[in-house]
């Protein structure tokens, strides 16, 4: 009975103010869509840095002939400095190094090669302008200063490179985009919140006999407030639902359809992951519409 | 079943207080008039026992509990034992007059089976079998305050608060209106009313407070209205007020049939009740005798003044 009452109150209640609900529908929409996307983005950046950190190494390039860096002054590296590095390395980076690959100058132009065939902006280059290195893989890549620290001036080693600064301007691009979709996703759930709560006192208001009876014969507070607090909280769940397949559909036709056939070496957002984000755009839906309806109720419908 | 305490009662933004050190002690069962000029304190009084106003000094109590202390999550459950019935007779317009006394029920939480069984019975009592899928725009201003009334009494409150319940309506409805609320006091409920009407409150002879700029300046327990040039001193005696018709030329006030066969509807329903109760309250009580002869003279003068 009781259910079955609060819910009809509450459908008359939405096609009463049905352009404001609908209102409420589109900000909510808008604005879980910013949230969403924000969120999407994240977990693209983190999939992208699980997906290629595997890939990067730590480069310690030996020093060629005629380096100008204090650690090269005896000129090409020998094979003695790259004994006693490799001495290091086994030694005191044995728990943070995996695995160590040493390109020599011959392997170095063989890559090369591949890769430009017809030499480097119109010059062929030879063997000799290589730079041997030790290529090392870590087994977290974020302790690349840990590397850096020990062998950085070390005699002839010329300079120590972290891979992982190719990508950097890549994931800052993209964390910068997120942060853009977060901060407009704050700026349309503020508008939301201010659009529920109006929307919330109109629909008081406009049920002021209603509520007055309902005071008058002893209903209890949840009682009168409920169907508005159900009414708030529909309408922003309708919104999420509305962002939640906007999002599917995007990360489905855009992501997994067209971007993941074109461009296909790279780990994308799936589908799997809107629907991880879904809750906690409903999530947020539901707390939108709760704060709002708690703090205007109190002040129009108080017993 | 009230007590008022010394109460007193100062808006935020009246001048004067509403109520003045008012002590007044209404007791179970009882039928009490709350008379007294427009601004004298009437409706403040009723407000305060619904705690819809707290006192500003005093206490007040009502049905065992201390207003003064009672937490606000309570007061639903002291409102569930108090019904009320007002001038204008707040009925939902886009409700039938069915749906009107259930959503009393409703919004308390009563179970469906409930409300099937208690809503035909007290639309019985108050006469208006038949017209429960009417809306409140069909009705006529009697039959709506009935419906009001049925609302009020239909979870059989303790107490019955009525401001006015007759102020819009013709005095031989507002007859019947007065009828139905005897009956309803006889049940056992205790019933404050508020009125300007000095009829009604004459024929009745039931308690009388009145009230004048707040202070109670007189409670007796068989009252009459009063003097109308000291209660309504702005006004003094018209022949109009004091008796309609005499000096003017002709009004014919002829109550709506409806509201007749309402009346006729009730006191059936009443009488099949009595029935049904081995000892009716009727012979139980002289006050009904009274009221029963008041309102046959009642109708007989004003047949005279009609005829
Ligand atoms: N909400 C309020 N705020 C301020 N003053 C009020 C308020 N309600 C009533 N008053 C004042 O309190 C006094 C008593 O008002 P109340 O409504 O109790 O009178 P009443 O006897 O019911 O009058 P009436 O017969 O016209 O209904 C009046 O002077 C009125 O102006
Ligand atoms: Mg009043």
């Amino acid at each position: 009975m009781r259910l079955q009452f609060v819910l009809t109150e509450v459908l008359q209640g939405l096609r009463r103010n049905l352009t404001m609900v609908v209102s409420v529908v589109l900000v909510t929409f808008v604005s879980l869509t910013f949230v969403g996307s924000a969120a999407l983005l994240q977990t693209q950046v983190d999939k992208l840095k699980g997906d290629w950190y595997d890939l990067v190494e730590v480069s310690v390039f030996l020093c060629p002939e005629g380096s100008t860096a204090p650690t090269c002054a005896a000129g090409e590296a020998t094979q003695e400095q790259m004994d006693a590095l490799r001495e290091v390395i086994d030694t005191e980076l044995g728990d943070v190094v995996a695995q160590v690959y040493v390109e020599t100058k011959a392997d170095a132009f063989e890559a090369f090669s591949e890769r430009y065939p017809d030499g480097y902006q119109g010059t062929q280059l030879t063997e000799d302008d290589m730079q041997a290195s030790f290529r090392l893989k870590l087994v977290d890549p974020e302790q690349y200063e840990v590397v850096a620290d020990v062998l950085t001036g070390r005699e002839g080693v010329e300079v120590v490179e972290d891979q992982r600064a190719i990508f950097q301007p890549l994931f800052l691009a993209l964390n910068r985009a997120s942060l853009l979709a977060a901060g407009l996703a704050g700026v349309m759930l503020l508008a939301a919140v201010l659009l529920i709560t109006t929307t919330i006192r109109l629909s008081a208001m406009s049920r002021r006999r209603e509520t007055g009876i309902m005071r008058l014969v002893g209903a209890s507070n949840l009682f009168v407030q409920l169907p508005f607090l159900l009414e708030g909280a529909i309408a922003a769940v309708l919104g999420a639902l509305l962002a939640a397949g906007g999002l599917w559909l995007g990360v489905k036709y855009f992501i997994t359809d067209w971007l993941q056939e074109s461009v296909n070496w790279v780990a994308y957002v799936t589908v799997g992951d809107v629907l991880r984000v879904a809750p906690l755009l409903i999530g947020i839906a539901v707390g939108l519409a709760v704060v709002s309806s708690v703090v205007t109720l109190n002040r129009y419908t108080r017993v | 079943m009230i007590r008022f305490e010394n109460v007193s009662k100062v808006y935020a933004r009246g001048a004067r207080p509403a109520l003045d050190d008012v002590t007044v002690d209404v007791a179970r069962g009882e039928f009490v008039f709350l008379v007294g000029a427009s601004g004298s304190g009437k409706s403040t009084f009723l407000r305060l026992v619904l705690r819809e106003e707290r006192p500003t000094a005093g206490r007040v109590y009502v049905a065992g509990r201390d207003l003064s202390t009672i937490s606000s999550w309570k007061v639903p459950s002291l409102r569930r034992s108090i019904g009320v019935v007002f001038q204008d007779f707040r009925l939902l317009p886009n409700k039938t007059v069915y749906e009107n006394v259930a959503f009393a029920l409703q919004v308390i939480g009563r179970p469906r089976h409930t409300i099937k069984t208690t809503v035909p019975e007290v639309l019985e009592m108050v006469g208006l079998d038949g017209k429960e899928k009417r809306r409140p725009h069909e009705l006529s201003g009697g039959e709506q305050q009935r419906v009001a009334i049925a609302r009020a009494f239909v979870n059989r409150p303790q107490i019955l608060l009525a401001d006015e319940p007759t102020g819009n309506l013709d005095p031989t409805t507002s007859l019947g209106i007065m009828r139905l609320l005897d009956r309803i006091n006889r049940t056992g409920t205790t019933v404050v009313m508020a009125t300007h009407d000095d009829e009604i409150v004459n024929e009745m002879r039931k308690r009388v407070v009145e009230l004048s700029t707040g202070v109670v300046v007189r409670d007796e327990a068989i009252g009459a209205y009063g003097e109308r040039e000291s209660i309504l001193p702005q006004i003094g005696s018209t022949p109009v007020l004091d008796a309609p018709g005499r000096n003017q030329p002709q009004i014919r006030v002829s109550p709506e049939p409806a509201d007749i066969e309402a009346e006729r509807a009730a006191e059936a329903a009443a009488a099949r009740a009595a029935e049904a109760v081995p000892h009716p309250a009727s012979s139980q009580d002289p006050a009904y005798d009274v009221v029963q002869q008041v309102l046959a003279e009642h109708g007989r003068t004003r047949a005279g003044r009609e005829g």
